[in-house]
């Protein structure tokens, strides 16, 4: 394979960008469809090459491509070389992000149908698509610090691609602002690994921490300042409050973006850096510990959220956490294996939620409901993708939770218990929102405005929206059976655990075994409980919001972590603390040194200006004076 | 005595003195462009006697001495225009009180 291979995978979606907003913009302004032509052809090409890639690293002994350096920057001693690294990790992103971004550009164009800012759209996406496969194919921390701050940006700029809409440019900034405080953990930890080590290369970085070279204090802090910016770049608690907000872009960006690609690149980032984490216990615990935790807090919200996009985002974090912990108990293999399902359920989930709302105009459960009818294909496709969620054999849910939940059991109990919970409250809000949006009668009509749609006779998405979503279902299905034999984790370089058994044993054989049973009994509760309580109605839902008043709320305020971060963090600490300080600062130092300086000049120029008598004779004597000193000092000092 | 280099370099010293404090001291402006000449002359004196004596085969230095006096009398006919236009303004020729460049 030519070694422009994989340069060309990033830089073709690039050049999509520059097409679409240097010449289409300008002047194919009225023919819009160009832009989504353009994208998707670049992609679909990027597409191609990647699963040429994926063949390539799979022949290769060792699953890493050989890929010639190319000479960034020289200053004094430092060199930065800008390489790829392309090994089985990359090439499994790189397959899932250009084909969830492939689908959700053709999806795009029934969506985003009509909008004036469709150009803009896709050059933003196409930004957006090559950010992250630069991210994932960088070999050297800088390089990658670049493309990660790219997919911010992109997400940055799609989030408020509404900008007219108040509430989507605020969330924007949130996103913005809030992934920056993990983005400086990152940053820290680059400057401190490349300090000690004096390399950015990661490669070089994983050999040193294996050698032992890099260890101790210093790799703890380092790891942990990497899971820093995972943390912010994947809503993992404490940081997780800007992903929910998010939902104010268009649906497919929440589906590409904040769903499947972007946000699982702080799973791919501490994948990436894993020998670094895996020399250090306590970092590696603290990455359980968070995604363990952040699972099921974020599940404890989406139980009770009442518009389908914040269910499901919800739902991404809960999952983020999950793969987090993956990685934290049974190492990349778990991690990835989860983050290479999830892509493809939950892009679909929110692609059938973009497809509700393109009929309905509205986000809102309580006025949807009897959609079945009006559109199955939407709800056959949702369906799947939420039994997939669920975690039901033998969908692709099912085999990566289930590594989660073994390996988790056999390293720590509690998180195994918090994992198990995780299980059933997934069940329960995947089926409560297909009970509430297809289940039942209709219950909308009047056009509510929230939505992204104008409100109107239900109806099934055009075929451009539909197909994509076919795709992804069959892909929800089956995804999950690469590893059934245990050859995905091998092709990632999982040692060990490997049973050698055939893939019609591994698929049936599976259920012999006491845990996946256990956590299909959990699931099949959560959704006999969704069932009695929002289709069946055997309990009623507002009786049991009443009994557990508190707990409800809670949830439903989100565990009031927005007005904490608000009042406390930003309008105490920030607001009246350090912009206060620094406004005095401001106002008194460096408005006092630049007013002083003016202050200064004009004074001394007061004074000086007495010398200036407008008599030439004056100033005659003075350049003869001067004349005369420097034929003396030449005299006596020559 | 034999008149050396030393005495033309001498006398013109003095000339050019005198001139230059005559052009920083003097009132009128009149007196002032006289005392330029004076200068001028001073340095004439100075370049011949140094073509007489130091490069005697060369004609160069009194070459630059007629050049200086064809600019001197172009400098002097400049010189009393400005003086007359200033006086036809002002009716002055006064140099104290032309101090316009004041701050």
């Amino acid at each position: 394979m030519p070694h422009q291979v994989p340069w060309l995978i990033f830089l073709l979606p690039f050049l999509s960008l520059i097409i679409i907003s240097f010449v289409l913009r300008p002047f194919f302004n009225n023919r819009p469809k160009l832009g989504g032509y353009v994208t998707i052809g670049a992609i679909g090409i990027s597409f191609i090459f990647s699963l040429w890639v994926l063949l390539e690293v799979f022949a290769t002994p060792g699953h890493k491509l050989d890929i010639p350096d190319i000479q960034w920057l020289v200053i004094g001693d430092l060199t930065v070389q800008v390489g790829l690294l392309v090994d089985s990790l990359t090439a499994v992103m790189l397959v899932v992000v250009t084909l969830v971004s492939l689908m959700v550009q053709i999806y795009s164009q029934g969506y985003m149908h009509g909008d004036p800012g469709y150009h803009r759209y896709f050059a933003f996406m196409s930004l957006f698509t090559a950010c992250m496969l630069g991210l994932v194919m960088a070999d050297n921390l800088v390089f990658m610090f670049l493309f990660w701050e790219g997919v911010g940006l992109g997400s940055y700029l799609l989030i408020g691609f509404w900008f007219h809409r108040p509430s989507a440019a605020n969330a924007a900034k949130k996103a913005f602002i809030v992934t920056r405080f993990g983005d400086f953990g990152f940053l820290v930890a680059i400057l401190l690994l490349f300090y000690n080590t004096g390399t950015f290369n990661i490669e070089e970085l994983h050999g040193l921490a294996v050698a032992g070279a890099l260890a101790g204090t210093i790799l703890t802090w380092a790891a942990i300042g990497i899971f820093a910016g995972a943390v912010g770049k994947s809503a993992q608690f404490p940081l997780h409050v800007w992903l929910p907000d998010a939902m104010e872009g268009p649906t497919p960006v929440s589906a590409l973006i904040h769903a499947a690609t972007m946000v699982a690149a702080g799973v791919f980032l501490v994948a990436r850096m894993f020998p670094l984490f895996e020399h250090s216990h306590a970092a590696l615990t603290t990455v359980a510990v968070i995604g363990g935790f952040t699972a099921i807090f974020a599940a404890s919200m989406g139980l009770v959220m009442t518009d389908i996009k914040r269910v499901l985002a919800y739902s991404t974090i809960s999952q983020l956490g999950y793969m987090m912990l993956g990685l934290g108990v049974g190492g990349v293999a778990v991690g990835i294996f989860h983050l290479f399902n999830h892509a493809f359920f939950k892009a679909l989930l929110f692609l059938g939620a973009g497809s509700v709302n393109h009929s309905t105009g509205t986000f809102d459960m309580r006025e949807m409901g009897g959609l079945r009818k009006a559109m199955p294909w939407t709800y056959i496709t949702f369906l799947i993708a939420s039994l997939s969620l669920a975690g039901i054999w033998p969908l692709a849910g099912f085999w990566s939770k289930d590594e989660v939940l073994v390996y988790s059991f056999a390293n720590n109990p509690i998180l195994f218990y918090l994992a198990m919970i995780t299980v059933f409250m997934t069940a329960f809000y995947m089926f409560r929102a297909i009970f509430m949006t297809f289940g039942g009668e209709y219950r909308g009509g009047a056009a509510s405005g929230h939505g992204e749609h104008g409100g109107g006779k239900l109806h099934e998405s055009p075929m451009v929206m539909v197909v994509p979503m076919v795709i992804l279902a069959v892909l929800s299905v089956a995804s999950g059976w690469v590893n059934v034999t245990g050859s995905f984790s091998q092709f990632l370089g999982h040692g060990g655990h490997v049973e050698a058994h055939g893939f019609i044993d591994g698929f049936l054989g599976i259920l012999t075994h006491p845990l996946p049973l256990i956590s299909l009994l959990v699931a099949g509760l959560g959704i006999f409980l969704a069932y009695a309580m929002y289709s069946a109605k055997w309990i009623s839902a507002e009786a049991v919001g009443r009994v557990f008043k508190p707990l409800h709320t809670l949830f439903y305020m989100k565990y009031w972590f927005d007005e904490l971060y608000e009042r406390v963090i930003v309008v105490r600490v920030l607001v009246d603390g350090i912009f206060a300080a620094l406004s005095v600062f401001d106002s008194r130092v460096v408005d006092g040194a630049v007013n002083g300086v003016a202050r200064g000049t004009n004074e001394a120029s007061g004074v000086m200006r007495r010398a200036q008598t407008g008599q030439l004779q004056a100033y005659g004597i003075a350049i003869a004076i001067g004349v005369i000193a420097i034929a003396v000092c030449f005299y006596l000092f020559s | 005595m034999s008149v050396g280099l030393e005495h033309y370099l001498v006398l013109s010293a003095v000339l050019f003195s005198i001139g230059l404090y005559g052009v920083l001291a003097k009132r009128n402006a009149v007196v002032i462009l006289m005392c330029i000449e004076i200068m001028l002359n001073a340095v004439n004196i100075a370049l011949v006697a140094f073509s007489r004596y130091v490069v005697p085969m060369l004609l160069t230095g009194q070459i630059f001495a007629i050049f200086v006096i064809v600019v001197a009398a172009a400098e002097a006919a400049v010189g009393i225009a400005i003086i007359i236009a200033i006086y036809r303004n002002r009716q002055s020729v006064d140099v104290d009180k032309f101090d316009l460049m004041k701050w």
